[in-house]
């Protein structure tokens, strides 16, 4: 019990954080048209490829000679970077359609 | 940290917070999405080129970028190539990506774990860890489903299984947690590997009963457990970008879910626990009667001589790659004077939007796409509604058969109309696996055969009449 209210002293501004994050978040969404959020899910897709920065992170850290951290970490960041580019790219040819003007 | 790094960083979330805000309006999406880039291009480069003294190389740069490269170009590749059809599936194979991303991090950062570590290292590694393998496994499965190649599987108190698995998945962490106090990250690697195994059976059988209508519903819930584990990662590294946007995607990710069930009209707990979509269940009150089975000719007169046309477009539109033709049905009758509409289910195609986009790309004007709550009242003043390729979106057992499996969920009111004809393969029933009586209203004719194939026929004999 002692060790959980040490957890949250210790991280409370990050606990603040995360809550306002979280109301921003149902925030953003709440009021959207129902055609969007398909393209609104690719793009929070691509977003949370942010855990590409941890996957940098650890593969700088990792030892020239450390190689099991070498190789895993290198997958990290090509998956993460899967997820970011192809997340974003994705959602631009989603909204892409809809940006569309007729052209008469 | 360098202060100019937490500028990048700054930089990064609140392009975020930003680009998420603009994507939410038809008008500014598209720039959103780019201010959302913009933001993770920022961060990123903050991280590679910024260190504690200024600016410097990352270690292992050669390695970092050349999977960086490797990943730009191949999810560039990808995501440019995918037939616009099967947008769905790729959205849920990158949202893998990502899980796959944090649990590798919590991997090795397991192995620089020391005796007596402390709650607020292991909590960030190990939900990375759990989180990060679940939705990894999860959207694999997703994404095999949605093209096909893995079916449903579902039996008798499957959530109660997952609810015991989910109770083990915390007492292996539990335990993982308490030999690493004694023995550290090397010490504990068995009951850390434990528990991802674990993770991975709850993936797969989280998703696996879930019935592919529902798909979408689960691939936004996935997504919202990457945004949780990339915030993980954010914990562990001090990291406030990472958790900014881990956060955000989270609770807005968990918003979208809920909205999205709502358009559907089901409620999440039914998409998870999995009681619609099977074939094997309660399949509503059979249907009688006879279908009558008209010829393209008859219909093409119909609809030439028709005031009012309105085309709803389902997925076997979408799969039949039949919206280009659809177009020019559309500008033949435009031309004849007919006034025609599309009529856009909230969950027409696989997700909703989908159809709107499909139709998009073939320049189908925006403004004939009409949601389903305003084009329901014009149904009366429709002379043909024309089905193609959507099936339980306008059957009536949603309206007057409780037993039914999707009643409850808002419909298109075609049987309002005059005339409907209905664009189908054959007799089979629709995604939730159930009959239709409305192929068996006196107005309803039914022409089989391809979407396309029917769709061409139809341009031609309007040309021709």
């Amino acid at each position: 019990m002692n060790s959980i209210i040490e957890f949250i002293g210790q991280n409370i501004s990050y606990i603040y954080l995360i809550i306002l994050m979280v109301f921003v978040g149902i925030e953003l969404i709440s009021h959207v048209p129902s055609v969007l959020h398909t393209p609104l899910m690719s793009g929070a897709n691509a977003i949370h490829g942010v855990v590409l920065i941890g996957a940098i992170i650890v593969l700088g850290h990792a030892d020239s000679n450390d190689y099991f951290s070498l190789i895993v970490g290198f997958v990290g960041v090509l998956v993460g970077t899967l997820n970011v580019i192809g997340g974003f790219v994705v959602t631009d040819r989603m909204l892409e359609m809809f940006k569309k003007k007729p052209k008469k | 940290m360098n202060h100019l790094q937490e500028i990048a960083y700054l930089i990064g979330s609140v392009g975020f917070v930003v680009g998420l805000k603009m994507m939410g309006k038809a008008d500014s999406a598209r720039k959103g999405n780019l201010v959302a880039a913009f933001g993770m291009a920022v961060a990123v480069i903050g991280t590679l080129f910024i260190g504690e003294n200024g600016f410097y190389l990352i270690p292992n740069f050669g390695y970092i970028i050349g999977a960086i490269a490797l990943g730009t170009v191949v999810g560039t590749l990808m995501a440019r190539r995918v037939q616009m059809t099967a947008m769905p599936e790729m959205v849920s194979l990158f949202n893998g990506m990502g899980g796959l991303a944090a649990a590798l991090i919590s991997i090795i950062e397991w192995q620089h774990i020391e005796a007596g570590v402390s709650l607020g290292m292991f909590i960030p590694i190990i939900a990375g860890l759990i989180i990060g393998t679940v939705s990894f496994v999860g959207s694999i499965v997703a994404w095999g489903k949605l093209n096909g190649k893995i079916g449903d599987f579902r039996f008798a108190g499957q959530q109660y299984i997952n609810a015991i698995i989910l109770i083990i998945i915390l007492g292996a962490a539990w335990v993982t947690y308490g030999e690493a106090q004694i023995s550290g990250g090397h010490g504990s690697l068995t009951y850390f590997y434990l528990t991802m195994i674990v993770a991975v059976v709850y993936g797969l059988l989280f998703v696996f009963p879930i019935g592919g209508a529902d798909m979408p519903v689960v691939i936004s819930l996935l997504n919202s457990f990457t945004g949780v584990a990339a915030a993980c990662g954010g914990f562990l590294y001090d990291n406030n970008v990472m958790l900014m946007g881990g956060v955000l995607v989270g609770s807005a990710g968990t918003i979208l879910t809920v909205v999205m069930c709502k358009a559907m009209n089901r409620s999440l707990t039914n998409v998870l626990i999995g009681m619609a979509g099977s074939s094997s269940g309660s399949s509503g009150a059979a249907v009688t009667g006879s279908v009558r089975e008209v010829q393209a000719t008859d219909v093409a007169i119909m609809m030439k001589y028709a005031q009012k046309v309105v085309i709803v477009p389902g997925y076997g539109l979408a799969v039949a790659q039949a919206q280009h033709v659809c177009h020019e049905l559309e500008n033949i009758l435009m031309e004849e004077g007919v006034d025609v509409k599309y009529a856009i289910h909230p969950v027409a195609g696989r997700m909703p939007g989908h159809m709107n986009v499909l139709l998009a790309e073939s320049n189908v004007e925006y403004d004939k796409l009409i949601e389903m709550e305003e084009i329901n009242p014009e149904f009366a003043t429709t002379d043909v509604v024309l089905v193609v390729g959507a099936n339980d979106v306008v059957n009536p057992a949603a309206k007057n058969d409780p037993t039914s499996p999707i009643y409850g969920m808002p419909i298109l009111d075609v049987d309002n109309s005059k005339q409907i004809v209905v664009l189908k393969r054959s007799m089979k029933s629709g995604y939730a696996g159930i009959e239709n009586a409305l192929f068996f209203d006196p107005k309803c004719g039914m022409l089989f055969g391809d979407a396309k194939d029917s769709l061409q026929k139809l341009v031609n004999e309007v040309k021709a009449l």
